[in-house]
């Protein structure tokens, strides 16, 4: 083939032109790829709020309900469980839930709205495992002079029952809190808190 | 009769001539197999590279008559593979030569890489090689993750879960990564479904197709060998290596040997330990996944648990996920911290030996401790182990540049 008559801007500037037209066409085909792996709208459907009945929880009970799929814990509190987690402010490590994720309405003392109510979901903010309910006097205390808490077997996390994170664990933040309000005082809505009394 | 059969073959060669004019089949035939000159010194070793092949085609088979019968939903998942470990004729065989096809594969994967260390074999001119190596790896690694959700066990779910979670330890995109790969806000059937379609179509594919890239990349530079010798340096008047021999016949026979002791021993774990007395398959996975609960016990199956030591032997989240990813990633770039210019261990000074021998040991121990309990002794002793693993890669430049390396010999001994 002869090459001498060719022109070599025009050949450069069709390659160029080729080059970025098919990339920037590729690039948008990508998008509804992506975009379709994203949580569909069933899925986002399903995290609706739910309505909890606690009318039945008794005092130091925990009880376990769905919201999102994930586990929420609905812990309901006496006053010797509110006395050991106001103790324990110099052993947990963000004791005030700065770095942790919580409504504005729990980032208090007891990280709830009501004292007696804790309600948190139920999944370490370490790597995901669900962590155990460890009562006081357990058998399994998994460690020394413990006040009642949540064990995390995958990786051994320890929380408090305000869902505060130990110092020395894996687990970076405390338990996050979801956003919830009371319709009545036994009754609870997660996924929630608008207009909240 | 000799007629006849001449005729036979006649026709046989006139069909093949056919096809030959219309597409490279004796080409490819002599380049890959038949003159495809391949070091005459191979030894035990160099089985474990035609044995992935093998085992690749075993997980590709059971697999698709796997998929036959199992339904990817989180409704069905678990009770359809009981249904094939108990209602499906042969069904358990199936399964079982799939669950420990996985285990084979990476058992045959880490000595196939282990070789790559004890003979230089990633050293200049096979960089390359060890790269398209080190993609199947990574892309195997992934495959072995996806199908480990598919039995929908206890151990499937809060594995995926605990897996996904390390990417969403990452700053700024992290929760929203982990949602993106999920589907969902948590591990749910979406999940389950993805992974089904990236375990038996989109994974499978990227291994074929990196396997034949790596093979082609071999043939165009040539087999390493336990001498660490160039064959191509020596050759005869026709350009034939010296020191080598066509793959096909000797290597094809020495091959199909090593291939019937492996499924021997394949064998006997399929029909006497599958579950490998809970290393292979998880004793919590035989009960259903629970969203609300996770194990009193969970650890990855054996071939992740290096890694897992590692993760857990930081005690800060995003650290150790840093860390676990970069003993991952450190074997990539082993032909450029490598500075000797000596290939086989055979002929390296003993600072290169020891340090392998080290770091073998630390991957060893450090794949025990990935399956025990967390106790602050086994941290410490995963702290150490971790700390050897990573400085056979970042000291490598210094104690391979100042090693007393013996003469390398001219041809293959």
């Amino acid at each position: 083939m002869d090459n001498s008559n060719v022109d070599k801007g025009r050949r450069r500037f069709l390659t160029a032109a080729a080059t970025v037209v098919g990339g920037a066409g590729a690039a948008a085909g990508a998008v509804p790829f992506i975009a379709t792996m994203a949580p569909s709208e069933k899925a986002k459907a399903i995290g609706a709020p739910v309505e909890v009945d606690i009318s039945k929880l008794k005092p130091g009970e925990r009880m376990i309900e769905k919201w999102q799929g994930k586990p929420i814990w609905i812990l309901r509190r006496t006053q010797e469980m509110l006395d050991d987690i106001a103790a324990q402010d110099d052993a947990v490590s963000d004791p005030g839930s700065d770095a942790s994720a919580q409504p504005e309405y729990a980032k208090n003392e007891y990280r709830a709205r009501e004292d007696e109510y804790l309600v948190v979901i139920g999944i370490c903010t370490h790597l995901g495992c669900s962590p155990s309910f460890v009562v006081k006097e357990g058998d399994n205390a998994p460690v020394e002079d413990w006040k009642g808490g949540f064990f995390c077997p995958c990786h051994g996390s320890r929380f408090d029952l305000a869902g505060r994170v130990f110092k020395g664990v894996p687990a970076p933040t405390n338990l996050v809190v979801p956003p919830y309000k009371f319709i009545s005082p036994s009754r609870l809505v997660i996924g929630d808190d608008s207009e909240a009394v | 009769m000799a007629d006849l059969g001449k005729q036979v073959v006649d026709g046989l060669v006139g069909v093949r001539d056919w096809v030959d004019d219309r597409f490279p089949l004796m080409k490819g035939w002599n380049e890959h197999l038949a003159k495809y000159y391949a070091p005459k010194n191979f030894n035990f070793w160099y089985f474990f590279g035609s044995l992935a092949l093998l085992v690749l085609v075993i997980q590709i088979l059971t697999g698709i008559w796997l998929t036959m019968n199992y339904k990817p939903s989180a409704e069905d998942a678990f009770a359809s593979v009981e249904y094939i470990m108990r209602d499906v004729d042969w069904g358990w065989f199936i399964r079982y030569m799939h669950s420990t096809g996985a285990s084979a594969f990476f058992v045959v994967i880490y000595l196939h890489m282990f070789r790559a260390l004890l003979y230089g074999s990633y050293k200049k001119p096979r960089e390359l090689l060890w790269l398209t190596g080190m993609a199947l790896y990574l892309v195997l690694m992934g495959e072995a993750f996806f199908g480990y959700l598919l039995p929908w066990g206890q151990m499937s779910y809060w594995g995926a879960q605990v897996i996904i979670s390390l990417f969403g330890a990452l700053p700024i995109i992290g929760p929203d990564l982990s949602e993106w790969i999920r589907g969902d806000f948590v591990v749910s059937d979406v999940t389950l479904n993805r992974f089904f379609s990236f375990h038996v179509i989109a994974f499978p594919l990227l291994i074929c197709g990196i396997v034949g890239a790596h093979i082609l990349s071999l043939h165009e530079v040539g087999s390493n060998n336990p001498d660490g010798v160039e064959i191509k340096k020596n050759k005869n008047a026709e350009g034939i290596p010296l020191d080598g021999i066509p793959f096909h016949p000797y290597y094809t026979v020495k091959d199909i040997v090593g291939a019937i002791v492996f499924l021997i021993i394949f064998f006997t774990v399929v029909f006497f330990a599958p579950e490998m007395g809970g290393y292979f398959l998880e004793h919590a996975n035989f009960m259903p996944a629970d969203p609300f609960k996770t194990p009193e016990h969970i650890a990855p199956v054996w071939y992740f648990t290096p890694y897992y030591a590692i993760l857990r032997a930081v005690p800060d989240q995003l650290g150790g996920v840093i860390a676990m990813g970069a003993a991952v990633m450190a074997f990539i770039f082993l032909p450029w911290l490598d500075r000797s210019p000596v290939k086989s261990s055979r002929y390296r000074g003993m600072n290169y030996r020891i340090a392998l021998t080290l770091f073998v040991i630390s991957f060893l121990i450090l794949g025990w401790l990935g399956m025990q309990p967390v106790t602050p002794l086994f941290t410490w002793m995963a702290r150490i182990c971790g700390l050897i693993y990573f400085l056979f890669f970042i000291l490598m430049p210094i104690y391979t540049a100042h090693d007393n390396d013996k003469a390398v010999p001219d041809r293959v001994k």
